[in-house]
């Protein structure tokens, strides 16, 4: 029975139960550590399955691209991985945070 | 991530409890502590001020590194009350982020036209509470002014030990509900943590007014809560 006190629809950890019980591959990102401005607090989800598709955020929308590649990789060899995105370098067309901020994303395999 | 830590994690977050999920980032292995689960040591101590701040975070204990996943559950405001203050009220909340739910068995105030899109129970507090209990992530505000209809709230908040629990009236109301709470074996602590006169000083002079003052209080006691019984604990 669906609970009424959670978004069922939109809960990260939620989906990725509900992926897992489906027979899907998922990884589960997590945002373990902020300094300076971040848009998504620590502990927040973004989780993928194999196909790429994903729910819930570790950002803004500014690193999910990059956290969604390297979920694939996580998913594909199951080693954790840990990833570090700082601001924006525009002329390098490197992934960063617009916002100024730092963060840490732990990527995960379930199971 | 353990399927079965995901499991657990999510069966405690569907029953409105308290849970965190502790990963050694040096391995990679997790496991769920359930609020009330003794864990010793360094981590016990990061565990417990987790569980009371609902901060994540990495903790250093026994020379590795772990991260706290805290899983808090989502804050609810009961109003007993479909009066004017909770209809300035009701609005608020909803932007603060505290699902609101109204009781009052009055049917002409506790009317759908008067709460637009608002969670609304025309029942006794007696017949909705069985149903829908009370917890520590509840806030409880009484706001009828009428024992009948109060009073029975404030004793079942005072048990579940709601993080907030706030009723409307002046010290002399007050004073004569606090004489029918003791009867109905409400102990004195209890009866110190009901915020009476409710909400913060602000020299309120109006319902709209009166709900600000009443929203401040709550979300200050939801930031708040378990420092006090922090610094109990300290000093004794």
């Amino acid at each position: 029975m669906p609970s009424k006190f959670l978004d069922e629809a939109r809960d990260p950890l939620i989906i990725a139960e509900g992926w897992m019980k489906d027979g899907k591959d998922v990884a589960i990102a997590t945002v373990v550590e902020t300094w300076g401005s971040a848009p998504r607090p620590v502990g927040s989800h973004l989780v993928i399955d194999a196909e790429g598709t994903f729910h819930g955020s570790v950002s803004g929308g500014c690193v999910e691209g990059a956290v969604i590649s390297e979920a694939l990789d996580v998913i594909g060899s199951g080693q954790p991985k840990m990833l570090e995105f700082g601001v924006a370098d525009e002329t390098a067309w490197q992934v960063g945070l617009s916002c100024g901020g730092r963060i840490r994303v732990y990527v995960e395999r379930l199971g | 991530m353990d399927p079965f830590a995901l499991k657990t994690l999510n069966a405690e977050r569907r029953a409105r409890r308290a849970a965190i999920l502790v990963t050694d980032m040096g391995d990679g292995r997790d496991r769920v502590v359930k609020e009330g689960d003794v864990v010793a040591g360094d981590l016990g101590e990061a565990i417990s001020r987790a569980f009371r701040t609902g901060l994540s975070g990495t903790a250093e204990a026994e020379g590795r590194q772990f991260f706290l996943n805290v899983h808090l559950p989502q804050p609810r405001l009961v109003v007993v009350g479909a009066v004017h203050i909770s209809q300035a009220l009701a609005p608020m909340a909803k932007i603060a982020g505290f699902p609101l739910e109204i009781i009052d068995p009055r049917t002409a105030f506790a009317s759908d036209d008067r709460f637009p899109d608002v969670t609304l129970h025309a029942e006794w507090p007696e017949d909705v509470l069985k149903h829908c209990p009370l917890d520590r992530y509840a806030a409880l505000a009484a706001v009828t002014h009428d024992p009948k209809i109060d009073d029975f709230a404030l004793k079942a908040a005072l048990d579940a030990e709601c993080f907030y629990v706030g009723a409307l009236g002046s010290r002399k109301t007050h004073a004569k509900r606090v004489e029918r709470l003791l009867g109905m074996g409400a102990t004195p602590t209890q009866i110190e943590s009901i915020n009476a006169p409710i909400g913060i000083d602000i020299g309120a002079a109006n319902p709209a007014e009166i709900a600000v003052a009443v929203l401040a209080q709550v979300i200050a006691a939801f930031r708040s809560r378990g420092l006090g019984a922090k610094a109990k604990s300290e000093a004794a």
